[in-house]
């Protein structure tokens, strides 16, 4: 199976074709944030790379959130609109289980996160039990001191994975006094298109119509207007109605 | 070959996902718009980040219907156009994102279209442009007068200075206790009731073809609020048909003065306001003193954002050898060039 892996979820950029376990080729960036010019041309410059053609692509793996929601919808509209045009399978993967999986195998539980403003993450724990990561805590938008007060619970050493988490580097030292942590060193810290595509190829193509971006975070406005109206449904088929 | 040239268009600047098939520029194959109106009147008014989401929602199955309706394949398609700009820049990067892949994968021309370009186009499946013409193009983004020289080419030679048009619409609907989008009720309701307190026309004498709507917004709602403090009631009918009255006559002012300067063979009428029967009926009645000008009205159901007139436009931007590469991105504050010596 021949695999096109997109992931825009933050600030890096990784863009890979894989053919089953093997990687054809892999363009990974830090340097713009601006994905919307640089994602298509990436794609494009990959696929040469690998000496295919798009619609060679058997699926197409997408980093589904969370993450930044700008770069989301770039990521995600692009990815579920390439597959639907040459009719091939799609399917999303949580951008923090991409970081996780990279790591090398540990008894130590691993935690990826991204910075979502005002001290709070998008965050996951995650463990190696039996050569399979385990999802210890599912991935969610919570306070860095909330996360840190679930984690001094354990007795495991807990390894922060993601670029974003040097951030916090203060507020682990007041929070997980007691505890063994680290940060993991920078090259465990992007994500990476080839891990993407092996994580990809295990799972089930969705409905391409129906994808969405996982933003783990509701709008303000849907929150406010919720707290207001406590009747109201948060996704109704009613919102949108073609014409 | 085929005389037909197929575009497969792509709007997403605001609230309505919309994809369209448009052959040779003037026939509309499929128009699928899934509007948003419902989600947003939730809110009192657009939510930028819901209006993403929702884009995101819907962006394959419009594309799915648009191309099934049209009964056309990828390989009758010509070209791919996208509105690229002006509107809210989340919710353009799903449509920008969108045509890329498309365009990239079957190897198609991709074509970014100013949505502004797009309403004027929408008057092109009523009739041919014919140039030079004006186009007064008044929404709930946007209030300005445009001259078209000559085919794809847009100058501004007036705008607002403040509030477009629609969106003060949409300020007194609320203060008027109306349902969002307000627009089509204020209308209507004008045209039960008699202009009787007279609110300002702003800019109405200065020599130029810009426009406010700010002092009336406020005019309009201190009366409001004046009633309500001395507890009168006040006729909602009459300030329906006041505020739309100076709506209109401070729209027709300007057009006509710039009818006066411009020597055009069309006044084209276009963008979301375009379809308020107050504007359209005042028109009508104004351009009798112009026989030379003919005025095109955007067809009513084209007067709201669709991908159907990012396809008319495109057309022509494509004959025009106008296309973009895969870098192409949204640009929310896109705008007309000015008319020469005519800048803001
Ligand atoms: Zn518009």
């Amino acid at each position: 199976m021949k695999l096109l892996a997109i992931d825009t979820s933050n600030q890096p950029l990784s863009v890979a074709v894989a053919e089953d376990n093997k990687l054809l080729a892999e363009v990974t960036t830090c340097v713009t944030k601006n994905h919307s010019v640089t994602l298509m041309p990436t794609i494009k410059e990959v696929l040469k790379a690998a000496q295919l053609e798009i619609k060679d692509i058997d699926r197409v793996v997408v980093a589904q959130g969370p993450g930044s929601y700008t770069g989301l919808r770039i990521g995600v509209t692009t990815a579920k609109t390439l597959a639907f045009t040459i009719q091939k399978e799609l399917v999303g993967v949580s951008s923090l289980a991409i970081l996780a999986n990279a790591y090398p195998q540990t008894d130590a539980l691993l935690v990826p996160l991204f910075d979502a403003r005002r001290e709070n993450v998008f965050a996951a724990v995650y463990k190696w039990q039996k050569d399979e990561l385990q999802v210890i805590l599912e991935e969610q938008h919570l306070s860095i001191q909330e996360l840190c007060q679930k984690l001094a619970k354990r007795r495991e050493r807990i390894i922060f994975i993601g670029i974003d988490s040097n951030k916090f580097s203060k507020i682990f030292q007041v929070e997980l006094t007691m505890k063994k942590y680290s940060i993991a060193p920078e090259q465990f810290a992007y994500p990476s298109g080839f891990v993407l595509t092996q994580l990809g190829r295990q799972m089930k193509p969705v409905q391409i119509s129906d994808f969405v971006p996982r933003y783990l975070r509701l709008t303000q406005a849907e929150t406010q207007w919720l707290q207001n109206n406590p009747e109201g449904k948060k996704y109704d088929e009613s919102y949108v109605k073609k014409i | 070959m085929s005389k037909r040239t197929l575009i497969l268009a792509f709007e997403s600047s605001c609230d309505e996902t919309s994809v369209a098939v448009i052959e040779n520029g003037s026939k509309i194959l499929s128009n699928v718009v899934a509007t948003q109106i419902n989600s947003h009147k939730r809110f009192g008014g657009v939510v930028p980040e819901v209006a993403s989401r929702h884009h995101i929602e819907q962006i394959t199955g419009c594309i799915d219907d648009a191309l099934r309706i049209a009964k056309a394949q990828y390989s009758d398609l010509s070209a791919v156009a996208v509105t690229y700009g002006p509107g809210l820049v989340g919710a353009l990067l799903v449509g920008v994102a969108a045509a890329k892949a498309v365009a990239f994968a079957h190897n198609l021309p991709l074509i970014p279209v100013n949505h502004m370009a797009g309403h004027i186009y929408a008057a092109r499946f009523v009739a041919p442009i014919e140039f030079p013409a004006l186009a007064l193009l008044v929404s709930g983004g946007h209030t300005e007068i445009v001259y078209l020289p000559t085919e794809n080419e847009f100058q501004i030679i007036g705008e607002t200075r403040d509030d477009a048009a629609g969106e003060a619409y949409d300020k007194v609907g609320r203060v008027l206790g109306m349902t969002y989008p307000s627009g089509k009720q204020i209308d209507d309701l004008a045209h039960t009731g008699q202009d009787t307190f007279n609110f300002p026309r702003a800019m109405e004498k200065e020599n130029n073809f810009d426009f406010s709507f700010s002092g009336l917004k406020s005019a309009f709602i201190n009366t409001v609020h004046h009633a309500d403090q001395i507890k009168e009631t006040l006729s909602k009918a009459d300030l329906a048909a006041s505020f739309q009255q100076s709506v209109v006559d401070v729209l027709a002012n300007k057009t006509i003065r710039a009818l006066k300067q411009f020597k055009v063979k069309q006044l084209i009428l276009a963008g979301g306001v375009a379809a308020n029967n107050g504007l359209r009926e005042r028109l009508d009645i104004e351009l009798k003193a112009f026989p030379e000008v003919k005025l095109l009205k955007a067809p009513l159901n084209l007067c709201g954002d669709n991908a159907a007139m990012i396809g008319a436009a495109g057309y022509v931007a494509l004959k025009n050898g106008i296309h973009a590469d895969l870098d192409l991105n949204a640009d929310p504050s896109l705008e007309f060039e000015w008319y020469p010596g005519m800048e803001k």
